[in-house]
């Protein structure tokens, strides 16, 4: 089996006030099939800028160095294509989408990527058994389906909301941006929860985080650690322990 | 519900782009010579065996047209019309007798079946459709009419058992002459405008509805306009009464072929609202816009107005316009009748190189009164959409209240969008609330929507969708379903 | 007063004056004017606005003696020697002509600050549009005299007032004067102008026209107040170009006037420039006021922000007819409206047409307009305070039109509007309360 993501030399910059501004400089990384994965950095060495190019945000122009994913190139697809294919991003902060019912985008959303995939649509029924099931698994009442997306919602609504959605389109790789942040204790164990649930061999995760809590719950098989643009250091669990005790100072000076 | 859900059904199946109402039906056609002067009135006045009264107040409508300039205040552009370079009258050779859906030419309802509208009853019946979790829905009733007449009206069994009239506006002429007379003109003069003029001393056919004392309306009524024949104009005329403590709901679709001339469509709509009465109005306007170029498409110049002269009578107009080349239309509403209550609701959406000057009147004259104005403005290609309303407070209108909400969104740097409100109080004790905002849709919307598997066109689709909101909620179901398909056809080639 | 049959261009009560001009700009004014007369209510811009008004009389040009003594008192109404623009450097003007004799020496103004006067050497400049605006054109035909301020670059020029007083003759006068205010690269100028006129047996026109050019990084503030005589007319024209990173803030109080007009074309010509166009208008008996504006948006990443607020007793009606337009390069445009009337008056109105016309796409533009009497909840709450109706009435009316004189940064500015506006306040709801 093929690594099911795979990052090699990744440089990508944005446009600052007309010159563009690089933020990628050389990003290494494989995630075979199966995993979890974590980055860690500090803020601004490219983590959110990562996930934004995997998932195709037009605004980054990626100057070279090349992704495959599950053998394909991603860069090369748009980023529905990449949802349909599997890449699934759970946005840091979740846009609003005035008067786009919740649960009208989410089937809208699951029938599109089911098309895509040569699968049957989900019918009515169909569509609110699944997403009934996956409600109570996060603990999310009915009455955030009928509002409007993100619109409203507090900081723990939203990013369980995008687990919803990750439940729902059964992605191959996640990505988590910071998925963890702003949730307190028992929310973030329900988000956590919500994650281990999809864990099979078919399903890798790429997380990003500050915190060794969500890590403590899901388990991940490799830690990244990310510092002015590239992975400076790989390594397995106990390399978050190491961050969470010493800082990422030792790992700055070894990207400097 | 049936005749819409085959429409669409039938927009569904169109895939891509462009009209695909754009066919033209090859039907026998009893035309008028082209031009416009006193003998092409007396010559469809002829046609339609009209009494002397009529047709007296058509040829004086049209000697006050004579004397009457084309408004100019719209934001629209066009080149001057030649209103000797039309027919006046074009109607569907038909055989004498009484009309039946049996003696329709079938050509004529093979059209109306492509657009999405079966007129056999049987049909209509056979095709209820109960979506889960609805109730079972009332069937529609369907006057369609084929450029200058009226060629067939569903259910007007079951509707007369319950005392509603619904028939050809020319029928009513002759059958309830009385009544015909005693309103036609009542709300939009022979005088009013410039267009409304035009249709006065020309106009052919449109419907004609009555709902007594007490009566609701036991079913939605709904007209298909079509414009079939090349050079021709289409001059409708709906007049709708409905008496004390009666209601009624009336939906209205249209289009036309895909010609690369353009063709005028200048209509007259007026309502009338006794005490307590309810009427609500609503079109999904879908005539052919002209193609990616700007060739062709209806100039759709229209006159549409609710008179609420009753205590508590509330009239309530909804549209979706996305047709025709140009459209210049302001559905408006005379509150006179104390706690009367007027209501607009407009989605308004411009492609390629369409013009739209569209809103509404509040003209707030008794006490009490009450006014909402809702319209949802979408821009792309290069067209020029603008919103132009009046809210206006007389003396007399104490606690009278208004709110008005506009917004703009636009879809490309190459288009307009465009907020003139009009307000204007004379009482200190009314209440004026009026918001506009324009907005784009923004790169994260777009994202999100696309990151979660969805394309550009079903992005953009879904999030016009919300944009409309609180439009497409106030349309009957069956239309809200079509007109939100609309949108997302309209608009389509606008992204990307 | 000379009575006269109404012309069908309105141009009768100018006739004599507006022929035979030597040069070419008066007589190209005329000739528009001559084509398209003064406009009636068919035309969009002036449809709320009518200047039927003005065909009552027969202007002339005024006189250019007066009496000095009558002209010292009414400027030490406006400018008590205790209050807080008495120290400021003044320019004033009597029936539309510069008094050097009352206006501050040459040598007072602020070095990098030159003044000159319209009469010396006539430049009507090329911002003002006499063939799109009439009474441009008129003024354009008309002029005699008027300011020029020129502030070079980098000049923090302070405050300067500039006054223009009528003194009524015994026949209806009309004074057109033309002034120019232009800032340098990075200057800074306030410029606080009051207009005001004695009551008297002839009626007089006030028909002023300013352009304002303000350079890269250059701020102006501009506030005036209107306090014309009762039964004057005062119809001014204000043009402003701002470059990119510069500002125009203005504000207007318009108290005075049978019929007033405050009109405003700001155009933002630069990146990250901003525009204030803030007012509020006071007005009782007959009085017609009007804020028109027309702010254009014609670089991308600029602010625009209005703000207007009218109070209307007895007959009074006001208009507001606001703009904004943005052009297809102007992207990132951030455009704010809030038009709001309280109306005190079975018989007052209020006619308001704000307006968006947008074509750049990615712009962040609103408007909003509010119409109505006061809030019944909050004056209840203020008597259940124990606040009697009037006083009641009164505080809120006071706070709805201070909170627009707010808006203005410049405290002398500020203190002299506030000051202006209690003593307008507490006289107009006397004749309002007494009136009920």
């Amino acid at each position: 089996m093929t690594d099911l993501l795979k990052i090699s030399g990744l440089h990508a910059s944005i446009d600052a006030d007309g010159k563009p501004k690089e933020i990628l400089r050389g990003v290494d990384l494989v995630i075979p099939p199966g995993e979890v994965h974590a980055i860690m950095g500090p803020n601004g060495c490219g983590k959110s800028t990562l996930s934004y190019v995997l998932a195709g945000r037009e605004e980054y122009d990626v100057t070279s160095g090349s992704v495959t994913f599950m053998g394909r190139d991603l860069l090369d697809m748009e980023p529905e294509e990449r949802a349909a294919a599997g890449l699934f991003l759970a946005f840091q902060s979740p846009v609003e989408l005035p008067g786009v019912n919740n649960a009208n985008f989410l089937r809208t959303a699951v029938n599109a990527v089911r098309r895509a995939r040569g699968e049957a649509e989900l019918d009515a029924v169909g569509f609110l058994k699944a997403v009934r099931a996956a409600t109570k698994n996060l603990s999310m009442s009915d009455d955030m389906l009928k509002r409007s997306v993100n619109v409203g919602f507090s900081g723990g609504e939203k990013k369980r909301n995008e687990v919803l959605q990750m439940t729902m389109l059964q992605p191959t790789l996640a990505i988590l941006d910071e998925t963890d942040s702003g949730l307190d204790v028992d929310a973030l164990r329900i988000v956590a929860e919500g994650v281990k649930n999809l864990r099979s061999p078919k399903f890798s995760a790429l997380v990003i985080t500050h915190h060794q809590r969500l890590l403590d719950y899901l388990g991940p098989d490799r830690i990244h650690v990310m510092a002015r643009g590239r992975i400076v250091r790989s390594g397995g669990p106990e390399l978050a322990k190491q961050i969470d005790a010493e800082g990422y100072a030792s790992f700055l000076a070894e990207a400097a | 519900m049936p005749a819409i859900t085959e429409t669409r059904e039938q927009v569904e199946k169109l895939g891509q782009s462009s009209y695909k109402w754009g066919f033209e039906t090859d039907i026998e056609m009893d035309v008028a010579p082209k031009g416009l002067n006193e003998e092409t009135i007396r010559l469809i006045s002829a046609r339609k065996e009209e009494p002397e009264w009529l047709l007296e107040w058509r040829l004086a409508a049209y000697k006050a047209w004579l004397t009457m300039t084309e408004p100019s205040w719209a934001k629209v552009v066009y080149p001057p019309i030649d209103y000797q370079d039309a027919h006046y009258y074009a109607a569907p050779r038909k055989k004498p007798g009484p009309k039946s859906l049996d003696e329709v030419d079938p050509e004529l309802l093979r059209t109306y079946e492509k657009l999405g509208i079966p007129l056999h009853e049987q049909a209509l019946l056979a095709g209820v459709e109960v979506p889960e979790g609805e109730e079972a829905r009332l069937p529609v009733a369907v006057d369609a009419v084929f450029d200058s007449v009226s060629v067939a009206t569903t259910f007007r069994k079951t509707l007369s058992e319950a005392g509603v009239i619904f028939s050809p506006i020319s029928e009513a002429v002759r059958d309830h002459p009385d009544l015909v007379r005693k309103y036609l003109g009542s709300v939009v003069p022979a005088g009013d405008n410039f267009y409304a003029a035009l249709n006065s001393a020309v106009f052919t056919d449109g419907s004609f509805v009555f709902v007594p004392k007490g009566v609701r309306c036991p079913m939605e009524l709904s007209t298909y306009f079509r414009i079939n024949a090349r050079n021709t104009g289409q001059f409708e005329r709906t007049l709708i009464i409905v008496e004390d403590g009666a209601s009624v709901s009336y939906l209205e679709g249209c289009t036309a072929p895909m010609r690369d001339e353009n063709q005028l469509h200048a209509a007259v709509v007026e309502l009338v609202a006794m005490e307590d009465a309810t009427i609500k109005y609503s079109t999904v306007q879908n005539w052919y816009p002209g193609d990616e170029n700007g060739l062709g498409g209806i100039y759709n110049f229209v006159t549409k107005r609710g008179a609420c002269r009753g205590a508590r009578s509330k009239i309530s107009w909804t549209q979706v316009e996305t047709g025709s080349a140009i459209t210049w239309k302001y559905p408006s509403c005379i509150l006179q009748g104390e706690g009367s209550v007027g209501e607009f609701y407009s989605v308004a959406v411009t492609n390629n190189h369409q013009q739209a000057d569209t809103g509404t009147k509040m003209i707030h004259i008794g006490r009490n009164t009450r006014s909402t104005i809702i319209a949802k403005t979408i821009s792309a290609g290069k067209s020029d959409s603008t919103y132009r309303g009046l809210v206006r407070m007389l003396p007399k209108a104490s606690n009278a209240r208004n709110f008005t909400q506009c917004d703009s969104l636009l879809i490309g740097d190459q288009c307009g969008a465009h907020t003139v409100p009009y307000i204007e109080n004379r009482n200190m004790s009314a209440r004026i609330e009026h918001e506009a905002t324009t907005s784009k849709i923004s790169e994260d919307q777009m994202f999100y929507c696309r990151q979660r598997g969805l394309s550009q066109e079903d992005a953009v689709g879904l999030i016009v969708n919300g944009f409309c909101k609180d439009v497409l909620k106030e349309l009957p179901m069956e239309f809200a379903v079509e007109a939100q398909k609309l949108l997302q056809i309209s608009l389509e080639g606008s992204v990307g | 007063m000379n009575a006269i049959t109404p012309s069908d261009r309105g141009l009768a009560p100018f006739e004599a004056r507006l022929s035979s001009f030597q040069d070419a700009t008066r007589k190209a004014a005329a000739g528009d004017l001559a084509l398209t007369g003064l406009p009636g209510p068919r035309v969009e811009a002036w449809h709320y606005t009518s200047l039927r008004a003005l065909n009552s009389y027969i202007f002339n040009e005024p006189d250019t003696c007066f009496n000095e003594s009558a002209v010292q008192v009414i400027l030490r109404s406006l400018i008590p020697q205790s209050g807080c623009l008495e120290p400021l450097p003044r320019l004033v003007l009597v029936n539309g002509r510069v008094v050097p004799a009352l206006s501050s020496p040459a040598a007072s103004l602020p070095e990098g600050v030159t003044f000159s006067a319209f009469s010396g050497s006539p430049d009507f400049g090329m911002q003002a549009s006499p063939q799109r605006d009439p009474l441009v054109a008129l003024n354009t035909a008309l002029a005699v005299d008027g300011i020029k301020l020129v502030v070079e670059p980098r000049v923090k020029a302070g405050r300067i007032l500039l006054i223009s007083l009528a003194m009524s003759s015994s026949g209806a006068i009309s004074f057109h004067p033309r002034h120019s205010v232009t800032l340098g690269e990075g200057a800074s100028l306030t410029l606080i102008e009051i207009a005001a006129g004695s009551e008297g047996p002839g009626a007089y026109f006030h028909n002023p026209v300013l352009s304002c050019s303000v350079a890269e990084g250059a701020h102006l503030e501009h506030i005036k107040l209107q306090r014309e005589a009762a039964d004057a007319i005062h119809l001014a024209t204000v043009y402003a170009d701002i470059a990119s990173h510069a500002t125009y803030e203005s504000f207007t109080l318009g108290l005075g006037a049978v019929l007033a007009r405050h009109e405003v074309h700001a155009t933002l010509r630069g990146s990250h420039a901003g525009v204030h166009v803030n007012g509020a208008q006071l007005l009782g008996s007959g009085q017609v006021g009007d804020i028109t504006s027309v702010i254009t948006h014609g670089a991308p990443d600029c602010i625009s922000r209005q703000t207007v607020r009218n109070v209307l007793t007895d007959r009074a009606r006001a208009v507001f007819q606001g703009k904004v337009l943005v052009e297809r390069v102007a992207q990132k445009t951030d455009g704010y409206q809030m038009n709001q009337a309280l109306l005190l008056s079975p018989t007052a109105g209020i006619d308001a047409k704000p307006e968006l016309e947008i074509y750049a796409d990615d712009v962040k533009c609103s408007h909003g307009a509010t119409v109505g009497a006061l809030d019944e909840e909050q004056l209840f709450y203020l008597r259940s305070r124990g606040i009697p109706d009037a006083g009641a009435r009164q505080m809120l009316v006071e706070a709805f039109l201070t909170e627009a004189a707010d808006l203005v940064q410049d405290e002398v500015a500020h203190a002299a509007l506030g000051t202006a506006l209690t003593e307008a306040l507490v006289s107009r709801i006397a004749a309002w309360e007494n009136a009920s």
